[in-house]
């Protein structure tokens, strides 16, 4: 997330000041976090503070609505609000049941929400063959297309196979 | 002691120590914070077997069941780096699988069911990374993990998500400290989304000048993305480290000398060391090594040290708990007899 205060740097100190017996957390970048007379980070960052800070502050105002039609997984009865107060989701059912709102804090985390990064193997084999298979595929519309009906067959044997495993 | 902080690594004038760390969970179970008793000890149970299981793993790695543990020896581990404070802590089925020579860890039903963590002195990141990369694979054979094809490795908590690695450097900074340049460099690193621990400014003297560097985004980029990112970052603040180092020397190679051999004395003569005052000393000795002023004690013994002097680690050694003042006292004792000091 931006600097709470000058909007422009990524804020990476968190720190909780009292302002009239209020807690009051704020999100800054260092530099601004100097200008504002803390000398350094005390405690490292809470992540679970940090993200209910992202979710709390600036662009809230969607969230919010969206709570009061608060949905649960049901894996493990962790409810979207929840997540937001604590920053931490129940499983990896939580994921797939708060998709788009989840999508889009993922994004101002990361700035994407695309894995690029490795694969469990099994996962890499299968991807590999529903890719083999959309290539197969589209190979095998055009030979139907050019009426090669007998390079057609063996296409349609060869995704066969494939579907299999 | 076997550890990896006996052995003497790349850059180590200013990299103590690289490290590499994965979170994995399981498809079938929620993630620890929502699981039952039975679940927490199918996982525990799982993770075991897949490492004590395999021939080769087996005899390289020890199992800890973190519920059987003292509160001493658990302290003793986190400052070893070998388990975080949260899995020390922890209230559930939790343990942590070591290899022999400590570079290995492998915590379970920490936040996320498993966090594979390697670590190596001096800059080896991508060691670390390799290391964590076989680790991985070894686990995988009997674990289905909880994956999916576009958010990655799935996490309890959304920051660690996709890769689930964080590639982390631990650095020696004192140049950079004392002369107020710390700030340029936490300040670049905020811009481009890298994070840095440790104290700056009053205390930075008190935490003996170590920052680490590691990485936030873990969605979007590749394992070497993330650890290349780390390295390139690293090696530019070793260069201003080590010409910051040159300068205030050549400014004023009486006063360097003189704080870091002060410092060495106080060190290795004191009968009383608190853990704040050593953290601070150890520093300059550190630099006084790096630089040559001090001769004949390797990086390596320091890192010994920095270890030894810990509350947890020292009452470890001495076999039972100890009062601050028993500390400060045994601590004094170590430093002396490691760097053999006469009186
Ligand atoms: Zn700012
Ligand atoms: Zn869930």
């Amino acid at each position: 997330m931006l600097c709470q205060k000058c909007h422009k740097r990524i804020a990476n100190v968190h720190f909780t000041r009292v302002v009239n017996n209020q807690k009051v957390e704020m999100f800054l970048c260092e530099q601004c976090a100097n200008e504002e007379g803390q000398m350094g980070f005390e405690a490292p960052l809470s992540v679970s503070e940090f993200l209910s800070g992202i979710m709390n502050f600036g662009n809230s105002a969607p969230y919010v609505n969206l709570a009061s039609s608060d949905i649960v997984c049901e894996k493990c009865g962790m409810s979207f609000q929840e997540f937001q107060k604590i920053g931490k989701l129940g499983c990896s059912q939580c994921y797939r049941t708060f998709g788009e709102r989840l999508k889009s804090i993922l994004k101002r985390l990361h700035g994407s929400a695309q894995h690029n990064g490795r694969m469990p193997k099994k996962v890499s084999e299968s991807i590999k063959i529903s890719r083999e298979i959309e290539r197969l595929k589209e190979l095998l519309n055009e030979a139907i297309k050019n009426e090669e009906y007998e390079k057609a067959a063996e296409l349609r044997d060869r995704i066969r196979n494939l579907e299999v495993k | 002691m076997p550890g990896w902080y006996v052995e003497d690594g790349p850059e180590s004038d200013v990299v103590v120590s690289s490290r590499v760390r994965f979170a994995r969970n399981f498809e079938e179970y929620p993630f620890p914070s929502k699981m039952t008793r039975e679940q927490g000890q199918s996982v525990l149970n799982a993770v075991r077997d897949a490492v004590l299981n395999n021939s080769s793993a087996a005899k390289n790695f020890v199992f800890i069941d973190i519920q059987q543990m003292s509160p001493i020896d658990r302290q003793a581990l986190v400052e070893m780096h070998l388990i975080s404070p949260d899995l020390a802590e922890s209230q559930k089925q939790s343990g942590v699988l070591i290899s022999k020579d400590e570079k290995i860890s492998i915590m379970i039903n920490e936040e996320d069911h498993l966090r594979i963590q390697c670590i190596y002195p001096g800059m080896q990141l991508d060691q670390a990374l390799d290391l964590c990369i076989k680790v991985d694979g070894l686990l995988e054979e009997n674990i289905r993990y909880a994956f999916d094809d576009k958010y990655g490795y799935l996490t309890c908590c959304p920051t660690n998500i996709g890769t689930g690695m964080r590639a982390s450097v631990m650095l020696h900074l004192p140049a950079l400290t004392m002369t107020g340049y710390i700030r340029n460099i936490l300040d670049a690193c905020s811009k481009i989304g890298i994070a840095v621990r440790g104290l700056y400014g009053e205390n930075s003297e008190a935490s003996g000048n170590m920052f680490q560097i590691s990485n936030q985004v873990t969605l979007g980029q590749s394992e070497e993305e993330i650890a290349s990112n780390i390295k390139n970052i690293t090696s530019q603040i070793i260069e201003h480290e080590r010409s910051l180092r040159d300068q205030l020397y050549k400014q004023n190679p009486y006063r360097l000398e003189d704080k870091v051999l002060r410092s060495f004395g106080l060190f290795t003569n004191a009968r009383i060391l608190s853990s704040e005052e050593s953290l601070k000393l150890l520093s300059d000795v550190r630099l006084g090594v790096n630089m040559g002023i001090i001769k004949g004690i390797s990086t390596e013994k320091l890192n010994e040290i920095m270890l030894l002097i810990q509350p947890g680690y020292l009452q470890k050694i001495t076999g039972k708990p100890l009062s601050p003042e028993e500390r400060d006292i045994k601590r004094a004792e170590i430093v002396r007899n490691k760097l053999g000091c006469s009186i």
